[in-house]
């Protein structure tokens, strides 16, 4: 397998991780409203304070983290960009 | 001014243009206690930071082709980041964000957790290879991919569909806020919005619009937070609103156990004389709805946003300005994070809101009251005289209920600080931000559209062998056009008919994500199967749109018919996008798979380094 497949490998896993994750946030945690907002965190009943917070909090989070890991299998690689930006 | 190391020096200009921005909010408040009257505070506000606008706009002025479409490739990460932030909350985020909560509680906040998990797509999915690419439009990209005019004229048939949906919204919003603000007409307002939008943006286009909606960022930012701040630590709702408000949403859950929810009959408001577009609270803030369809309602408009945030052209457009792709990812995850900002803010702002006006142990509160105190108060007299709020008795106890009390959403952000009792001089600012917001908005896609048309149909298709001069004679002149059309459709306040913004991310993610994803993630695509799945997904989608909306269903199809899987017109993107993807992978099949110079083009996309696919100058 040449490098620029192992790359795209890597590539496509991490894209499938990411996805996981942000449907685990956006779609997977609010199927079960109802179910999560008897809890509570920091006095907000839980479903609402994700919906209003706590998910959004989570897809930024995500991004830097997907973005530092893409980088890192970009250098793995060989194809990180100059550092002039 | 963008000489030598202009963007070395980024920081410290924004630095002192915010400092300046400060001390002028402060001359307003002593102006304010000198007597000068709310109105010319408000003037003051819209008018200063317009004319900063104006002059970034003036100062970007550019003759080159590359500045003009992609800013010159030079906007560093964290500043894509703010512009892509104002880029993308409206006038409707700014003023209307809030009052959705208000009214909604959980179930609108689909709309957040939709609004901005879809930058998760973005940068995962196309961001980063778009750059790669090297295009400078959407269009661009899709017709270069996949090769051939009518692939390119089709996409730049959805982005303008799209597109403009959603720019007579903010157009007529630009217009709303400069009419109140400035104390003009409404169809005044809505040309001097115009002018000011096309300052911004024709001289620079996408240099002058990333500096001026930078600046926007800035304004539109302090206005959202400084009055969220400042009611919640004067209402007891504690020093940081964001995790501090757990016992007022569960003190709201009180007061809407004591005073009830009720639903008033649509018999009943039309005998009492409700205006038009004003609602009352009769939803739970925070209880989630019980039952499936309540889930699949909640998780369908979140899907139908989040995938219409990934193929908004005038979005994407932002990643292209970045100097790499690696900066264009790390850009994506700073505009969510700016857009976090205020999107958190909202739902304290209506918590702050709805608390101030419910709890009758709160001097601000009105329910339970009876009505001719809560009628002699003077913000309930100033905006019932403009139809903003409204009272009626159902029935006739002389108290004001919580069913009986009607507001238009965006009082919310407009007059909580007055209820709450700050100084007019943040209404100033409010306004003021909601003007930046909506202008930085109606910019990107006056843009995105004048863009696509000028080089993708005028370039790419009719005159490709027009001289640079020409071809930005051709941008401008679209662009005025584009923009002067927009302002007459809102003039007309015709975007009642046009309907909700909410469809401009269905007609995006109906006929552009699969083509777009696809030609980065599926060498096999072809070109006819790319045209077939943009042709048959914008068609599908815009005929079950007509189906389901009772404007179009009675007039068309002679009555009203029941969504299907409980698909309605805000989420009729649930037909077009699947449809897309199916017709665009069966006629990828069908036919001869992309050339070896397509598959290697599309492994050069895959790779951030390398030379870009499209030139610099192309």
């Amino acid at each position: 397998m040449s490098n620029k497949d192992a790359y795209w490998n890597k590539t496509k896993n991490h894209m499938i991780v990411t996805l996981v994750l942000w449907a685990f946030f956006s779609l997977v945690i609010f199927m079960f409203g109802s179910e999560l907002n008897t809890m509570s965190f920091l006095g907000y009943p839980l479903a609402y304070y994700m919906t209003a917070q706590g998910s959004l909090l989570a897809f930024v989070i995500i991004l830097f983290w997907t973005a530092n890991k893409q980088e890192k299998i970009d250098e793995e690689h060989g194809f990180s960009e100059r550092e002039d930006d | 001014m963008f000489k030598g190391d202009f963007i070395k020096n980024l920081p410290k200009i924004y630095g002192t243009y915010t400092g300046g921005f400060l001390v002028f909010i402060i001359l307003m408040a002593i102006a304010e206690q000198a007597g000068v009257s709310a109105k010319n505070i408000g003037v003051m506000f819209v008018a200063f930071t317009v004319l900063i606008y104006a002059l970034i706009g003036y100062l970007s002025r550019t003759i080159q082709v590359d500045a003009y479409y992609v800013a010159g490739r030079q906007v560093p990460t964290v500043f894509n980041g703010m512009a892509t932030a104002a880029d993308w909350m409206s006038g409707a985020s700014f003023v209307a964000l809030a009052g959705g909560v208000y009214f909604g509680g959980y179930t609108y906040m689909a709309f957040l957790v939709g609004w901005t998990g879809g930058y998760v797509l973005v940068a995962t999915l196309m961001a980063p290879y778009l750059r790669k690419f090297g295009c400078y439009t959407v269009p661009d990209f899709i017709g270069t991919r996949y090769g051939g005019n009518l692939v390119r004229a089709c996409s730049v048939f959805v982005l303008f569909i799209a597109s403009f949906t959603y720019v007579t919204a903010q157009i007529n919003a630009t217009g709303t806020i400069a009419s109140r603000a400035l104390g003009i007409p409404f169809e005044a307002g809505v040309w001097v919005g115009l002018i000011s939008i096309l300052i911004c943006s024709m001289l620079g286009g996408m240099r002058a619009v990333t500096w001026t909606q930078v600046a926007q960022y800035i304004v539109l930012i302090i206005a959202y937070l400084l009055p969220v701040f400042w009611i919640s630590n004067k209402v007891g709702g504690g020093v940081f609103p964001h995790l501090m408000l757990g016992d007022e949403v569960a003190r709201l859950g009180e007061l809407e156990q004591q005073f009830g929810l009720v639903k008033n009959s649509a018999a009943d408001m039309k005998a009492a004389g409700v205006p038009g577009g004003l609602k009352y609270i009769s939803g739970s803030h925070s209880g989630v709805p019980e039952g499936g369809m309540a889930v699949w309602k909640y998780l369908s408009l979140a899907i139908c946003m989040m995938v219409g945030t990934a193929s908004l052209p005038h979005i994407l457009m932002r990643y292209f300005t970045t100097p790499t792709v690696r900066a264009a990812r790390k850009s994506v995850a700073w505009s969510l994070f700016f857009i976090f900002l205020l999107y958190s803010s909202a739902p304290m702002l209506a918590t702050l809101s709805k608390l101030a006006l419910m709890d009758p142990n709160l001097p601000t509160g009105i329910i339970g009251k009876s009505i001719s105190e809560v009628q002699s108060i003077e913000w309930v007299q100033r905006w019932s005289e403009v139809k903003q709020v409204f009272i009626a008795d159902f029935n006739g106890d002389g108290i004001l209920q919580l069913n009986e009390w009607f507001m238009r959403g965006d009082v919310v952000v407009l007059a909580t600080p007055e209820v709450a009792g700050l100084p007019f001089v943040i209404s100033g600012l409010v306004f003021a931000g909601g003007m930046a917001a909506a202008m930085s908005t109606a910019d990107g896609l006056v843009l995105a559209i004048s863009n696509a048309l000028s080089h993708d149909i005028y370039y790419k298709i009719i005159d490709p062998k027009a001289d640079t001069a020409k071809r930005l004679l051709v941008a401008r002149v679209l662009l005025v056009i584009i923009g002067a059309a927009g302002a007459y459709i809102a003039s007309f306040r015709l975007t009642s008919i046009l309907g909700s913004v909410a469809w401009a991310f269905d007609f995006a993610m109906s006929g552009l994500f699969f083509p777009l994803v696809l030609g980065v993630w599926w060498k096999r695509a072809t070109r006819a199967g790319a045209i077939a799945g943009i042709v048959s997904g914008i068609v599908s989608g815009t005929l079950y749109l007509l189906w389901v909306f009772p404007k179009f269903s009675v007039p068309i199809f002679g009555g009203v018919n029941t969504p299907f899987l409980g698909i309605d017109h805000l989420r009729f993107g649930l037909i077009g996008a699947p449809i897309c993807l199916v017709v665009m992978v069966v006629v990828s099949l069908m036919t001869k798979e992309p050339s070896p110079a397509t598959q290697k083009m599309v492994d050069d996309t895959r790779i951030p380094t390398g030379k870009a696919i499209l030139g610099k100058q192309h």
